[in-house]
């Protein structure tokens, strides 16, 4: 079976001419369905950027970057918006919209799916938000909730989708300890059930032990050597 | 169900005052264009006004003759000599002068145009006195204009009150013997309808033999175009032949060509659509601003690019909608109000309220399009 991602020989750069800097090297990484992997790294070692290529938010420039069996280089702007769509962020900020409370933020993502009934949407976006704990709270908007109950909201508005990838970049950086548990537990337990990919970039050492696989980003290369860790 | 969720109206909603302020904007546009096209349209439609209450088919006045402002007098003759032609019914003179009125109460005097009409004929149509022609074959007994500005004195209400009203025009006492309506127009403020002769009386200098315009009644079922082609052949270079909606047509064009009025009312609604073209493009400008990160997170979720454009065009159509209603309420009791004050004709039409409408929506979507450029700076690869 092919697996989620396939990244082969991928370079990137930033810049123009006599600007124009290499961030990515070489790299080669696969991840298989349904595996949990985070990848690690000091700040500016191009971590970001990687998950902005597999997320298709960016052109992939040298070498091959598959995703979901799709080539991402030289890829339409149409098929960047199939990946999108198939694909489920959690960002740093929760960037959520602030005039929509959290059932209207969580429909958002639900109505790119047309085949839906309004009955479907109401009940999928209900359950979700129920799953990450927010079932008293579907009416509020951003401004009345705390940081870990919009990063719960964004964590729904995520995988409402039934998205094949999840990719999240330090999704309990602005979180404290336990609520930032929490979210990476709810993570988990949603995506083993929907059998889905999830890449975790983060400097959080409280939350290495979900993984499947932990990577390692340096200066632009990937670690060949990858930790084995227990889930 | 792409548009399940009404975006753009809850994100307008959101910002209260932001929202607020934009509707003032488009409402004052609103209200600025209406009214200069108000203003314009009341011009011309009282610079008409005398015409359309002539009692007439086929109109002589002299070619040097411009608009009621400014007539030159021609030969009485030429109105004779267009009576013997087959299919006229009657012909009657009529001048045109203007007169010093005193306002009784001030004593102040203010210029108004006094029109003389021969009473044996019906020439001109006057609906609130009955039997008005008899009562101006009396020496030095006038109507006076009730729709004239205020500032000639109260004449309808002390005639109404049953008095007597006398003072002086050009220096010549008169009697007001009735009433009739017709309307302050841009050259005049006020008018008075007498006989030929009272006329010739307030204005001894003026030749009886030289009329302002020459009314022709034509007989039923004669056509008056084809009439009047066979006067303006036959009778020479030295009158101007017209029916009535032509004489109409030509004070209006007038009004309209050569002088800068219609113009500079023209203007004034531009500035308007202008004004309200900046506000609406800043209004929704700062909105796709302030919203770009959620757009950007909106197009990682895979929106594309076509959805946002209809978020910002949703937006400039709810606030053209949201402020042409206000303008239009304030602008209709504005007219109100400068009726009430200035006696020009202003009122709402269809046409003018479709047509400012019209503008509204198209200044909300231009300046919706040119913010929409924005749009493609919301970068989703910035988000993380």
């Amino acid at each position: 079976m092919e697996p989620v991602i396939q990244i082969q020989g991928l370079n990137h750069y930033f810049g123009q001419g006599q600007l124009r800097k290499q961030i990515l090297f070489n790299l080669h990484a696969r991840i298989e369905a349904g595996e949990i992997v985070i990848m690690t790294g000091p700040s500016g070692s191009g971590k970001t950027t990687l998950l902005t290529l597999i997320g298709a938010l960016r052109s992939a420039q040298e070498g091959s970057l598959r995703v979901l069996g799709q080539e991402l280089r030289n890829a339409t702007k149409e098929q960047q918006i199939q990946i999108r769509r198939q694909t489920g962020y959690i960002f740093q900020g929760h960037n959520l919209l602030h005039a929509l409370t959290a059932r209207q933020n969580v429909q958002m993502a639900l109505d790119l799916q047309p085949h839906l009934s309004q009955q479907e949407v109401r009940e999928r976006v209900e359950a979700m938000l129920c799953a990450v704990g927010l079932g008293e709270r579907l009416d509020y908007y951003p401004h009345e909730l705390s940081g870990g109950q919009k990063q719960r909201v964004a964590i729904a508005r995520a995988l409402v989708g039934h998205p094949k990838i999840v990719l999240a970049d330090e999704p309990t950086a602005a979180l404290d300890k336990k609520s930032g548990r929490d979210v990476v537990e709810i993570m988990r337990a949603l995506a083993r059930e929907q059998g889905c990919t999830i890449l975790i970039v983060t400097h959080d050492n409280r939350i290495l032990d979900v993984a499947d696989r932990i990577i390692h980003m340096e200066d632009g290369r990937l670690s060949e050597t990858t930790i084995g860790v227990s889930a | 169900m792409i548009f399940a969720i009404p975006l753009a109206w809850l994100q307008l909603i959101r910002e209260r005052i932001r929202l607020l302020v934009a509707i003032a904007g488009i409402a004052f546009a609103v209200v600025l264009m209406l009214m200069q096209f108000g203003f314009r349209d009341a011009l011309f439609k009282a610079a008409v006004r005398f015409h359309e209450s002539l009692n007439t088919d086929i109109v002589l006045i002299s070619p040097q003759s411009t608009a009621l402002i400014a007539m030159r007098s021609f030969p009485r003759r030429r109105l004779y000599q267009a009576a013997g032609f087959e299919g006229v019914e009657s012909v009657s003179p009529l001048y045109l002068n203007f007169g010093l009125w005193r306002n009784p109460i001030n004593k102040s005097t203010r210029q108004l145009m006094v029109i003389g009409v021969d009473p044996m004929a019906v020439s001109i149509s006057v609906s609130d006195t009955p039997h008005w022609q008899d009562a101006i074959k009396l020496a030095d007994h006038v109507l006076f204009d009730a729709q004239s500005r205020a500032e000639f004195g109260p004449i309808p209400e002390l005639y109404r009150q049953g008095k007597e009203v006398t003072t002086e025009v050009s220096g010549r006492k008169i009697t007001v013997a009735g009433l009739f309506r017709m309307g302050a127009n841009f050259g005049a403020d006020g008018n008075l309808l007498t006989s030929d002769l009272n006329f010739l009386r307030l204005f001894p200098e003026r030749n009886p033999g030289l009329i302002d315009v020459g009314l022709v009644r034509v007989q039923p079922g004669v056509n008056t175009k084809a009439l009047a082609r066979r006067m303006k052949a036959a009778l020479g270079n030295d009158v101007l032949v017209m029916t009535r909606e032509e004489f109409a047509e030509f004070e209006r064009s007038y009004w309209e060509k050569s002088t800068s009025i219609g113009f500079i009312f023209s203007l004034g609604a531009l500035m308007g659509f202008i004004v309200g073209s900046v506000i609406v493009y800043q209004i929704l400008y700062t909105d796709v601003t302030d919203h770009l990160a959620e757009y950007a997170t909106l197009k990682a979720m895979g929106y594309r690019d076509v959805f946002f454009y209809g978020v910002v065009m949703q937006e400039s159509l709810i606030l053209s909608c949201m402020g042409y209603i206000p303008g239009f309420i304030v602008s209709f009791l504005l007219y109100i109000l400068i009726a009430n004050a200035t006696s020009l004709p202003v009122w709402m039409t269809v046409e003018r309220a479709s047509l400012v409408f019209t503008l509204t929506v198209l200044m909300c979507t231009l300046s919706g399009a040119i913010a929409m450029r924005r749009i493609q700076q919301a970068d989703p690869a910035d988000i993380f």
